[in-house]
C-alpha cells in the first residue's frame, strides 16, 4: 500500500477547493462517519545518499531525523457518511490512498487529524492479510478465526463451512500457505473473514485474483452481508464489478475526495478523466 | 444492482466548486452528528476493563499462535525441533568450558553442571523473551494493520513461545538431573510457583520492550549488550556469594534484588537437593569464620590482609542470610510490579501501534 505516495512537504499548500461538500441524509442510519480525516504514517528504509557511519553520526549530532524515515501524508482531509445497507465502491489510481482509507476506517491506522466514527468493529480484508505463510491452510483458518474473537468451539463449527466456501483443491488445505497461488490465498482469506458476521466489512482488492465462479460466490456473500444491515466497502480496479456490486462509488485521488455518487456517474467520470 | 435514493455528497461532479460548510441538519459538526447516532471512534483505545476482557477472549489465540510459531520456527533447519533443546545445551557447554574448566569458578558448589545448566536455561528464557518481545510489535506490522485484536496478545504470545522452548529444554534438564544423582523430591513442586512468577515477570518486561521497540527500532541493536552485561551480574556461571565477599554491603543489596538471579536461585533451590546442602554448609562455614576473631599479634601488611579476609567472610555470611530471607519477596514483588506496570505501559499506546 505504500506505493507511490507523496512526501509530506509536497502536500502543504495544496488546494482544497476540489472537495465536494458533505450532505447528511437524516432518514437513514449512519454506520460510518469520516470527518475531515488526515492520515500520516511513517515508513522506514529507502534512504538516499551515503549511508555510512560518519554521516549517521553527523546527523545524530545535528538532531536531524533519519533520512530513511519518510512521512507519508496519505489522506488529506476527507469527509463522508456511509449508511446501513450501503455497498460502497472506492476507485482511484494506484497510490491515491484507497487502501489507507480502508485501514483508517478499520481503526488500524490512527488518524493524524479528524476522525472516523463507526458502529461495531469494522473488519478489513486485504490482499496481504494476516495469514502466516509458513503454516498450513488448516492452521490459518483456526488462527484467523481465533484472532477475530471466536471461541475454539465456534471455530470447529465453522471450519467445514470455511473450507467448503474457499473451495480449494483436494489436499491443499494441509499445505503451507506459501505453496498457494495468489487466487487460492485470497479465497481462503475471504472465506475466513466471511465466516463471521460483520457490521462493516472492508474488502481491499481481495477478490481481484479470484476466478469467475468465486467472484459470483463472493458477490452473493456481499449481498447477504448488506442485507444484515451492515455496510460493505470495496476497493477494486475492475470497474465492472464495482458497477455490479455497489450502490455508491467514491472516487479519490491524491488522498482527497474527487467525487461521491451513484456508480454509473462516478465510474463514467473516472474513465473520462483517466483516458485523457 | 438497485440504486436507492441519492445520498451523500450532492455536489458530485463539481470538482471545482468551492467547499461550503457541510449541511448537517442542525448538527454543528460531523463528529457530533456521528456521536449523536451512537457511533464510536474507530481508532480509540478501549477502556482498560474491556481491553482485559478482549485479551482474555484471545487466550486461545495466544496459545495457538505461540504453538504455531514454535512449530514453524525451525522448519527450515535439518534438525528441526531438536534445536529447541540443542541451543540452550550448547550455550551451557560453552559456559562450562570457560567458567567451569578454564576459570574453575565452581567454588563451593559441588554439582557444578546441573547448577550451570539450570542457570543458563532459566536465564535464557528471560533473555529470549525480552529479545523477541522487542520485535513483537515491530515485526508484525502487517498483521497489526490487517486485523483488529488487542495488541498485547503479541508480546504475550512471544513469551509463551519461549515458555514452550523452556519446557522442551526442561526435559533435557530432567535427564541431566538424574544423571547427576538429583532425584525428584517434594521440593520440585516449588518449581511451579517459580515458573508462574518468572512468566509474569518476563511478560511484563516483554510488554515494556515491545512498546519501546515499536517506536524506537534501535532497541534491538542495543539489547544484546544490555542482556549480556545482566547475565554476568546474575550469578549464572558462578556463585553470587563469592562476589559478595568483595563488595560493599549496598552492592550486595542490589545483587539480592536482581531479578535475573532471584528466579534462577529459586529454581536451583527447588530442583537441587545438593545445592540446598551447599548453601547450608556455606552459611555455617562463613558464619563460623566470621565469628572467629582476627588472629592476634599480626602487624602491618599481614594484619590488613587478615582483616580484609575476615570482613569478606562476614559479608559472604551476611549475603547468604539476607538472600535467604528476601528471595521469595523479591520474586513475588518483581513479578507483580513488572506485570502490572508493563501491561499498563503497553496499553497506554494501544491505538498508536498501527502507525509504526
Amino acid at each position: 500500500m505504500a506505493d507511490a505516495l507523496k512526501e509530506k512537504d509536497k502536500v502543504s499548500g495544496a488546494p482544497e477547493q476540489s472537495t465536494p461538500p458533505v450532505v447528511v441524509n437524516s432518514d437513514r442510519e449512519p454506520i460510518v462517519v469520516v470527518d475531515d480525516l488526515h492520515i500520516v504514517y511513517r515508513v522506514y528504509g529507502g534512504s538516499e545518499g551515503k549511508g555510512n557511519a560518519v554521516t549517521a553520526f553527523r546527523r545524530v549530532l545535528r538532531r536531524e531525523n533519519r533520512p530513511s524515515m519518510k512521512e507519508v501524508h496519505a489522506i488529506r482531509g476527507m469527509s463522508f457518511v456511509a449508511y446501513q445497507g450501503d455497498a460502497i465502491g472506492v476507485i482511484g489510481n494506484n497510490g491515491s490512498g484507497k487502501s489507507t482509507l480502508l485501514q483508517a476506517i478499520a481503526g488500524l491506522l490512527p488518524p493524524d487529524r479528524g476522525g472516523v466514527y463507526t458502529t461495531g468493529q469494522p473488519s478489513l480484508l486485504g490482499v496481504n492479510a494476516a495469514l502466516m505463510n509458513d503454516l498450513t491452510g488448516e492452521r490459518n483458518i483456526v488462527l484467523g478465526c481465533l484472532a477475530m474473537g471466536m471461541s475454539p468451539d465456534e471455530v470447529k463449527e465453522k471450519y467445514d463451512e470455511i473450507v467448503k466456501f474457499a473451495g480449494l483443491k483436494e489436499g491443499f488445505i494441509q499445505l503451507p500457505m506459501r505453496a498457494y497461488s495468489s487466487g487460492m490465498g485470497s479465497r481462503l482469506r475471504f472465506a475466513i473473514a466471511a465466516s463471521k458476521s460483520h457490521d462493516v466489512l472492508l474488502i481491499d482488492e481481495a477478490l481481484a485474483t479470484g476466478d469467475a465462479k468465486f467472484r459470483r460466490k463472493s458477490a452473493a456473500k456481499i449481498d447477504e452481508l448488506r442485507e444484515e444491515a451492515g455496510a460493505v466497502f470495496l476497493v477494486a480496479h475492475q470497474l465492472d464489478s464495482i458497477r455490479e456490486m455497489c450502490n455508491r462509488v467514491l472516487w479519490i485521488d491524491e488522498g482527497k475526495m474527487m467525487m461521491d455518487g451513484d456508480p454509473d456517474t462516478v465510474v463514467d467520470a473516472y474513465i473520462e478523466a483517466t483516458s485523457k | 444492482m438497485s440504486h436507492p435514493e441519492r445520498l451523500g455528497a450532492s455536489g458530485g461532479g463539481q470538482t471545482n466548486a468551492i467547499a461550503e460548510r457541510p449541511q448537517l441538519n442542525g448538527h454543528p459538526s460531523l463528529a457530533e452528528f456521528a456521536t449523536g447516532h451512537g457511533l464510536k471512534k474507530s481508532a480509540a483505545r478501549p477502556p482498560l476493563g474491556s481491553y482485559i476482557r478482549q485479551l482474555w477472549q484471545r487466550r486461545h489465540f495466544i496459545w495457538t499462535f505461540a504453538t504455531a510459531k514454535s512449530v514453524s520456527m525451525y522448519t527450515e533447519s535439518r534438525l528441526g525441533q531438536l534445536w529447541q533443546v540443542l541451543t540452550p545445551l550448547l550455550n551451557a557447554a560453552v559456559y562450562y568450558l570457560i567458567f567451569g574448566l578454564l576459570l574453575g569458578r565452581s567454588g563451593d558448589v559441588h554439582k557444578y553442571i546441573p547448577y550451570l545448566v539450570i542457570g543458563v536455561f532459566f536465564f535464557y528464557f528471560t533473555q529470549r523473551s525480552i529479545t523477541s518481545g522487542a520485535k513483537a510489535v515491530q515485526g508484525n506490522m502487517s498483521l497489526i494493520r490487517a486485523l483488529h485484536f488487542p495488541r498485547a496478545t503479541l508480546p504475550f504470545s512471544y513469551t509463551i513461545v519461549e515458555l514452550q522452548q523452556l519446557f522442551a529444554a526442561m526435559s533435557v534438564l530432567f535427564v541431566i538431573m538424574l544423571a547427576f544423582g538429583e532425584y525428584p523430591t517434594w521440593h520440585w513442586l516449588l518449581i511451579i510457583p517459580v515458573l508462574v512468577l518468572l512468566l509474569m515477570f518476563n511478560i511484563g518486561v516483554s510488554l515494556v520492550v515491545a512498546r519501546i521497540g515499536a517506536f524506537v527500532p534501535d532497541l534491538s541493536q542495543l539489547l544484546p549488550f544490555i542482556l549480556r552485561t545482566w547475565l554476568y551480574f546474575s550469578g549464572i556461571m558462578f556463585s553470587m556469594y563469592t562476589l559478595a565477599g568483595k563488595l560493599p554491603t549496598w552492592a550486595t543489596r542490589l545483587l539480592d534484588a536482581n531479578p535475573g538471579s532471584v528466579y534462577v536461585e529459586l529454581a536451583r533451590r527447588s530442583l537441587m537437593g545438593s545445592y540446598r546442602k551447599d548453601l547450608a554448609a556455606m552459611t555455617t562455614k562463613y558464619g563460623e569464620r566470621c565469628s572467629r576473631p582476627v588472629e592476634q599479634g599480626l602487624v602491618g601488611k599481614a594484619l590488613r590482609k587478615a582483616t580484609t579476609t575476615h570482613t569478606g567472610y562476614c559479608r559472604q555470611h551476611e549475603a547468604l542470610v539476607s538472600m535467604n530471607q528476601t528471595v521469595w519477596y523479591y520474586a513475588i514483588g518483581w513479578a507483580v510490579v513488572a506485570f502490572v506496570l508493563g501491561f499498563w505501559y503497553f496499553y497506554r499506546a494501544e491505538e498508536r501501534y498501527g502507525r509504526g
